[in-house]
């Protein structure tokens, strides 16, 4: 807040402070109420005596997550005053729902996602501006997160609260007993991937029923082949699906295929993981959120699980380090009662600013260890042997991309578009996959504009 | 106003007095059938449904079809620039493969349903008729499905399949047959999914049938046995004809039945991969992140024009019906 704007503060409080008074003096008992709203203005510093109540909505609906976030309000509340009443959706629905829900009454702050599907609704004019929230944050996130808070017009939209490293995740002690190493290279992979088979092992868990899991897979070789920028131009549709670049990702994922676990089509990823946490299969590429089946066995069984970056290709851009590395976090709504201007906007714009620091993401990854916090001053000194790596793995990457429904239209990623064709190839990946390369283009060019 | 009533009655029976016989009586008629509170509860009674019915009913359709000539995503409001025309029904026919595969799982659903589900539970209402022992252990056994719903359903089938901690594949392996990937298999998916459906139908259409057959004259039966007719025959030449409003109502549930199958499909994955029907289309577009209103419009006016067929074949019939 700004001199100008506290001068203007203390001047509305001390109106009220008159006016307040005097009704003190006819009804007795409103005084008392009245009596420390009246002290607090004359504070000073805390000019803003009541802050507007804020309404937070929220897709953080399985039971740790959802903790974590009541928490890091409780904590807000404590901080400022401010209450903060939490709306909690079914994830699955939240996202379904969004249009509706940022079109009609919504909270004045909600959950979402980073990339290319936070801009898509910020600028169909859903969302709140919060550069002058960025003036106070920017020091305390590295450029890649401003960056992926930055909507299409160059202002800012977004507060990251945490991310995680999509990679290839094992078990430790399975590969000590089996003498197995970490693989560097593709040919190392398949190599480690021949010896698992010969060891009556899967050598890479797989499930793809919900539709979304195997994008990853899509993602990592394309980035290690084509390129980040590739990637990135043909999420958004500068680049075609009928280029032969994009073949060839589909021809190397092909070639890893029968290394995948069968019957991926109908299995859901916690089945899979389920595969990795038993050793029956070898290795998974999933996200880090793969550690709360980890974690849901035992602490001893999470401190066994360990994962390597995805093997280098051979390609100019495995120096890139490039990986999924996909940012949560917070957005002011614009059509909320708030949204536009006033004091709710004023304390949900504080709340936002509180998000952004590490005192209120310590809060959220202590709970929920599956993630590694945004901010640069949040204290990772309590962070586990995984959160430690997933830091390092993540920073020594010089480009990040979010995933592929998160970097692309939702109207592209969803069940009957992307979501399906994916699940097309996995069940034969031997059909003409440039036949499937050019429905999928028509299906990209045949959304709306 | 009572009185007011009581004055205008005679005046008009006065006013139409003198007329020809024919008039005389139409004017008794009216007298006695419409008085002004008469009408105003006939304009109560008929106007309060109907404008629920416009509201509720047609008001949502006539929009539907509407927004099946745009491409709302239902965030600006709506002005010409939106307008597509025939735009979305032409993407339908010619290059969104889904509808078809849509299309076409519909249909079998309703050839399923029709062909194998419903005679079954036909079939098992005739053999509970004949109060052999434990018939309401049976009836209380195959009805048990019809109380859940078809999430529910959907729910329990989808443990049932699951290839890694499932009933059904636990068997398969301990009888050492291949391992089937029952919902994640394409051209495998959509027969798992009828079993389920079919196990809640057959329950359904058992009780509607044999709710019926206790309705039958047993005189009709036992004319029947008199004339030498075995049970069989007695069935297929007496009782399945007497039964023939039953029948239409059995052939008008099944065909809703498949036009609306929705809920399995969509718990199971959202209807991709095998599963498309042209209800989860409809969902997955006009309800999802990006909000294809308009396209998923014009899957549902698809879908109505479908589904008035077998609507208005019923309505007709029972019509003519309530004439004779």
């Amino acid at each position: 807040m700004d001199d100008q704007e506290k001068r203007a503060g203390l001047l509305s409080g001390g109106q009220v402070t008159r006016r307040d008074v005097l009704k003190a003096g006819v009804i007795g008992a409103a005084g008392l109420t009245v009596l420390p709203t009246i002290l607090a203005a004359c504070g000073g510093s805390s000019a803003t005596a009541a802050p507007a109540p804020i309404t937070l909505g929220s897709n953080y609906s399985d039971p740790v997550p959802k903790k974590a976030m009541a928490d890091m309000a409780a904590a807000f509340t404590a901080k400022t005053g401010t209450p903060v009443t939490i709306n909690t959706v079914d994830h699955g629905t939240f996202q379904d729902t969004i249009t509706n829900y940022l079109g009609g009454k919504p909270e004045d702050v909600f959950t979402w996602f980073s990339g290319f599907r936070m801009r898509f609704f910020a600028a169909q004019g859903f969302a709140v501006p919060i550069d002058d929230v960025w003036s106070t944050l920017t020091s305390n996130f590295s450029d890649a997160f401003k960056v992926g808070s930055t909507g299409n017009d160059g202002h800012q939209y977004f507060v990251p609260i945490y991310n995680y490293p999509w990679a290839v995740f094992y078990r430790k002690s399975l590969f000590a007993d089996k003498s197995y190493t970490i693989p560097v290279t593709l040919d190392d992979f398949k190599a480690l991937c021949t010896k698992m088979t010969a060891d009556g092992l899967i050598p890479i868990a797989f499930g793809d029923k919900d539709g979304w899991e195997a994008m990853g897979t899509f993602d990592i070789i394309n980035l290690r082949m084509n390129g980040y920028q590739f990637h990135v131009d043909l999420m958004a549709g500068k680049q075609k699906w009928t280029d032969p670049k994009v073949l060839a990702v589909f021809n190397a994922w092909k070639d890893l295929m029968p290394f995948h676990q069968t019957g991926a089509a109908g299995r859901i990823w916690q089945d899979a993981a389920t595969a990795l946490v038993q050793k029956k299969a070898g290795m998974y590429l999933l996200g880090m959120f793969v550690s709360q089946q980890f974690k849901a066995v035992d602490d001893a069984t999470l401190a066994d699980l360990d994962f390597f970056p995805f093997p280098n290709f051979g390609t100019a851009f495995d120096a890139e380090k490039a990986l999924d590395a996909p940012i949560d976090g917070f957005m002011l709504a614009a059509k909320s009662a708030g949204g536009a201007a006033g004091a709710e906007q004023t304390s949900a714009k504080a709340f936002v600013g509180f998000l952004g620091t590490g005192a209120a993401q310590d809060i959220y990854v202590k709970a929920d260890p599956s993630n590694v916090a945004a901010a640069k001053d949040a204290n990772t000194s309590n962070y586990n042997a995984l959160q430690q790596k997933a830091v390092q793995l993540i920073s020594s990457a010089q480009k990040i991309t979010q995933f592929m429904d998160r970097d692309t239209n939702p109207g592209f990623a969803g069940p009957n578009g992307m979501q399906n064709f994916i699940l097309q190839f996995i069940g034969n990946p031997s059909q003409d996959l440039s036949a499937l390369l050019t429905q999928i283009q028509a299906f990209w060019d045949g959304l709306p504009a | 106003m009572t009185q007011a009533r009581e004055d205008t009655a005679p005046d008009r029976a006065g006013l139409t007095a003198g007329s020809s016989g024919a008039v005389a009586s139409r004017r008794r008629r009216r007298y006695s059938v419409l008085t002004s509170r008469d009408k105003l509860i006939l304009a109560l009674m008929v106007g309060i449904p109907l404008i629920f019915d416009l509201i509720f009913i047609w008001g949502p359709t006539i929009a539907s079809v509407v927004l099946s000539f745009t491409q709302w995503n239902g965030v600006h409001p709506l002005d010409g620039s939106q307008w597509v025309g025939l735009g979305n029904y032409e993407k339908l026919w010619s290059s969104y493969a889904p509808f078809w595969e849509g299309v076409k799982h519909n249909v079998l659903w309703f050839l399923v349903l029709m062909l194998i589900a419903t005679p079954l539970g036909m079939f098992f209402a005739i053999l509970l008729d004949r109060e052999m022992r434990g018939t309401r252990i049976y009836q209380t056994i195959f009805y048990m499905p019809v109380v859940l719903s078809l999430a529910v359903v959907g729910l329990i089938w989808e443990f049932q399949y699951s290839q890694d901690n499932g009933l059904i594949d636990s068997v398969f392996r301990s009888l050492h047959i291949g391992n089937v990937d029952w919902l994640g298999d394409p051209n495998v998916n959509l027969w798992a999914t009828l079993v389920a459906a079919s196990w809640r139908h057959v329950g359904y259409i058992m009780v509607l049938y044999l709710a019926g057959l206790k309705s039958v004259d047993p005189s009709l039966r036992e004319a029947a046995a008199i004339d030498g007719a075995s049970g069989t025959q007695t069935y297929l030449h007496v009782v399945f004809w007497v039964m023939m409003p039953i029948n239409i109502v059995i052939a008008v549930v099944t065909t809703i039945e498949s036009l609306r199958a929705f809920d399995i499909a969509y718990i199971i994955n959202h209807g991709k991969n095998g599963l498309e029907l042209l209800s989860t289309l409809i969902t997955n577009n006009s309800i999802s992140e990006a909000n294809f209103i308009g396209f998923g419009s014009a899957i549902a006016v698809v879908l109505l024009v479908v589904s008035l067929v077998p609507i208005v074949t019923f309505l007709t019939r029972m019509m003519r019906e309530e004439k004779q």
